[in-house]
């Protein structure tokens, strides 16, 4: 039925453009100057066919289910419900109008349903009138503009101009929606677990929150020394700490040898091979580290006589290292490239070597631009996510020995959440929470970094 | 005093060498990197294009079968196929006590039944005679063919019987053991058994995911580029979207799944793990990638083309549409497809929003049920049997040449039909 009507109201839409432009013709037929070109008339009038309809279509379909549920269930009130059994009466009657309903019928919702299917059909054949009166309305009064040929760009372009408007409003609402769906979650989290025990608690046992008998009463003691994020954020630095001990030197010598040694030739082959690097999906990455990297230095530690786990932040870290390689060859790259060459015959002039120039000279001019780009690698490394679910351990260890196993902040959302999630449990919630955390943190980094970045590039330029 | 400054001159120049040095060591390790990981990735993958059948006569004994004289095509249908089925396994050591019987069913897959079903469904008239019949091997001695298998391990150590693998040898001896291209790894939904379990369901699930991506991001993503490069006046509002879409490219891809769990499946109700949930999802985090894009490609068409417009007597509006933008087209459609090929290798998003259910029917719309490439390689790569490795270094070669091929199209776009100004 929905379909049947939004295709006849798009049907509708291209119908009026066709007539909105026959009807400039005629009116130009009669010797008359068009207020713009011909297609504008029909625009015009396609506009205001469709897009009332669609405003009422939307809005009907948003509001319909609740004012028939509030109709259906004011036969309820007063005789003392509670709103979860209000909804499981709705469920029923839902179920029992579409013929799907198992269990006792009571005669009481088999009117319900009768009631509730009654009304779905007198919505539904309201809507229908409803919006094809609002589509002759609004029609006869475009074709009524039209024909005494007032003015049709500027309304169309206006509204061309919203509707690029509110599609740049998406961007702002993506963020609102993350931080939407974030929010909430983590206050009820911080209602049961004190943040003080979250950002200073050494224990974090998300497991032992998953025990709890459902019957049980929330008991925040229970909770003590089970939440505690101080292993997690430590997992997360160490493992970021490790990928840009790997990616740092190898993508910072790199980047310089690319922006100022390599020849055209080399340049050409090099750069693209290296940023292959950056466009292997994570989940390969993490594959790689888990298959290949892990026991290679289980068995190298083992020669050594070391004990190293199987699944070590070392191999975690080192992967992502390589992967963030390219991030920060490219932008330091980029960043040296356009350092001005006043500058380098400059320092050539005064006898110095290459390699002179390039420490003394052009890596501090170059430097915010650097540090802008190697704040952008740890974001990555702090927000990474698969290389350590697949490759570092899911227990949460506090160490510093990156033979052993940890846990990062990433690693622990999807432990949490994989599979199904019980909202309002304190274990969904912490998992909310400390997406909040790596959101914030990431934030932060990224606008110092951009602001680095940009700032940089502003001197130069 | 001279020979001071040759030392000190020598030793800079060996400073010089040294630095040199770093740099092309430092290529040298990234390429390295790149080419064991290709490397390691294809010497594991390779075979498990290749599947290995055993060849095994049946007989199809219509009173086994429990079938009629002449039957329909119902009938045969109907009829039971797994005591012949069962026999002709047991066939092949006429010794076998019941125990050793069970061995050899285990020999192949569990789809055993259902093959020897076609091969009698094709041709009717086998019936009463006995047929040489390809049967899947069990996944165990797939591997073991490919010489991928311990065979030195002690018995209780390897899933694989030495009774096995004496009748084994014998097949391969005999020339009844044989490998062919797997084509079912391309047709056959995910399995819980690795000789059977194929890629079809989650490359549905990506395609679906990658398209309802397209169709949201896309268009969002030129209007708003068009307005913030074209129409937006300079102001704070415009410089706090600009702000908000640097920032969304970098937020960490778990999040837009953390945004998808609380929004689109705990408020808006939209159907779990389903491609429509997790192509919006990706259409979130692609966003800001083609915005982006476009702007770059906008920025550089030369003002000289909208002055010329404009001048012909053309609005803002028709500028735009009319020359702008066209002229922009490809350099959006290059961005977008990098956007889409970073979408195609996005994992953690799509867990979260509970694409990881285990899903063996091949999804036919966005609404059902589905897996993605990336995630069929997470959950293959967390199962435990050897014959799920083979699996994912292909499933990861699949993936890899599909991101490849989008690449190449978007580079082939940008330079064939990018107009070079200046």
């Amino acid at each position: 039925m929905n379909l049947i009507l939004f295709t006849f109201i798009v049907l509708l839409g291209f119908t009026s453009y066709y007539f909105g432009r026959r009807k400039a013709y005629t009116i130009q037929s009669t010797n008359k100057r068009l207020t713009a070109l011909p297609q504008f008339y029909g625009y015009y009038l396609a506009i205001w066919c469709a897009i009332p309809a669609f405003i009422i279509f939307s809005l009907w379909a948003i509001f319909e289910p609740t004012i028939v549920k509030l109709l259906i269930l004011s036969d309820y009130s007063n005789q003392g419900y509670l709103d979860d059994e209000l909804n499981l009466i709705y469920e029923k009657t839902k179920a029992l109008s579409r013929g799907q309903f198992t269990g006792e019928i009571t005669p009481f919702i088999e009117a319900s349903a009768e009631k509730y299917l009654s009304l779905r059909s007198i919505a539904q054949s309201s809507k229908a009138v409803i919006v094809l009166s609002i589509i002759i309305a609004s029609v006869a009064y475009a074709y009524k503009k039209i024909s005494s040929n007032s003015k049709t760009r500027e309304p169309v372009e206006k509204f061309l101009k919203a509707v690029l408007f509110t599609a740049s409003l998406a961007a702002i609402l993506t963020t609102v929606g993350i931080v939407f769906s974030l929010i909430f979650q983590t206050i009820d989290f911080f209602k049961v677990i004190p943040l003080f025990d979250f950002v200073f608690g050494t224990h974090w046992y998300p497991a032992k929150a998953f025990v709890r008998d459902s019957s049980e009463a929330l008991d925040p003691t229970m909770y003590s020394d089970t939440f505690g994020a101080v292993p997690i954020f430590a997992g997360t630095f160490f493992i970021a700490f490790i990928a840009m001990c790997v990616a740092i030197p190898i993508g910072l010598m790199s980047g310089i040898y690319l922006a100022e040694y390599a020849s055209v030739k080399v340049r050409q082959y090099a750069k693209p091979l290296i940023e292959i690097l950056a466009g292997i999906p994570t989940v390969v990455y993490g594959f790689f580290a888990a298959l290949t990297v892990g026991p290679f230095l289980k068995e190298i530690g083992n020669s050594m006589g070391l004990d190293v786990s199987a699944e070590s932040a070392l191999a975690a870290g080192g992967v992502m290292g390589i992967m963030i390689i390219p991030f920060i060859s490219s932008l330091s790259d980029d960043v040296i490239t356009s350092v001005p060459q006043s500058l380098r015959d400059g320092s050539y002039a005064m006898g110095a070597t290459k390699s002179e120039t390039i420490k003394k000279v052009i890596f501090p001019a170059a430097l915010p631009g650097i540090v802008g780009s190697i704040l952008l690698g740890v974001s990555r490394a702090i927000g990474e996510t698969m290389i350590v679910v697949m490759a570092s351990g899911l227990a949460a260890n506090l160490t510093l020995n990156p033979l052993e196993s940890t846990s990062t902040i990433t690693a622990q959302i999807v432990v949490i959440l994989i599979g199904d999630q019980a909202f309002g449990d304190p274990k969904t919630q912490a998992a909310f929470a400390l997406g909040m955390s790596l959101f914030l943190v990431t934030l932060c980094l990224n606008i110092v970094a951009l602001r680095v970045v940009k700032k940089y590039r502003e001197k130069y330029e | 005093m001279n020979k001071n400054k040759e030392q000190l001159l020598n030793k800079r120049y060996k400073a010089e060498k040294r630095f040199r040095l770093y740099g092309q060591s430092a290529i040298f390790m990234a390429l390295l990197f790149l080419t064991i990981f290709i490397f390691k990735i294809f010497s594991t993958g390779y075979s498990a294009f290749q599947k290995t059948w055993l060849i095994v006569p049946v007989t199809f004994d219509a009173e086994l079968m429990m079938l009629e004289q002449n039957p329909s095509k119902e009938d045969l249908k109907d009829a039971d196929y797994y005591d012949i089925a069962l026999k002709s396994m047991a066939d092949l050591d006429p010794n076998a006590n019941e125990d050793q019987e069970n061995e050899l069913k285990r020999m192949v897959s569990y789809f055993f039944e259902r093959e020897i079903k076609r091969e009698l469904l094709n041709d009717p008239s086998l019936i009463g005679k006995t047929k040489d019949v390809y049967l899947t091997a069990s996944d165990d001695l797939d591997q073991v063919f490919k010489g991928n298998y311990p065979r030195d391990l002690p018995e209780d150590q390897r899933r694989v019987t030495d009774y096995q693998l004496k009748i084994f040898d014998q097949l391969v001896e005999l020339g009844k053991v044989e490998s062919k291209f797997n084509l079912s790894f391309f047709t056959y939904p995910d399995s819980r058994e690795a000789e059977l379990a194929g890629i079809a369901s989650s490359f549905m699930g990506s395609i679906f995911s990658i398209l309802v991506c397209l169709m949201i991001a896309f268009p969002v993503a030129v209007l708003a580029a068009i307005y913030l490069e074209e129409f937006a006046p300079k102001n704070r509002f415009t410089d706090f979207i600009e702000v908000n879409i640097n920032n969304l490219a970098a937020v960490p891809s778990i999040v837009f799944g953390l945004l998808g769990l609380g929004i689109l499946l705990a408020v808006f109700q939209l159907p779990r793990s389903t491609p429509l949930v997790g192509g919006i999802t990706l259409s979130l985090m692609t966003l800001p990638t083609i915005i982006i894009a476009c702007r770059a490609s906008l920025k550089a068409v030369p003002p000289s083309i909208r002055e010329a417009a404009l001048a012909m007597g053309a609005s803002k509006m028709q500028t735009t549409m009319h020359h702008t933008v066209p002229l922009s087209m490809p350099g959006t459609l290059s961005g977008t497809i990098i956007g889409l090929a970073q979408a195609l290798g996005e994992t953690a998003p799509l867990i979260l929003i509970g694409m990881v259910a285990f899903v063996n029917t091949i999804p036919g719309s966005p609404l059902d049920p589905a897996a993605s490439l990336p995630v069929q390689i997470y959950i293959w790569a967390e199962s435990a049997e050897r014959g799920f490795v083979e699996k994912v270094s292909a499933c990861i070669m699949v993936l890899l040449g599909f991101l490849i091929i989008m690449n190449l199209f978007a580079q082939i776009i940008r330079h064939k039909f990018e107009k070079k100004w200046s």
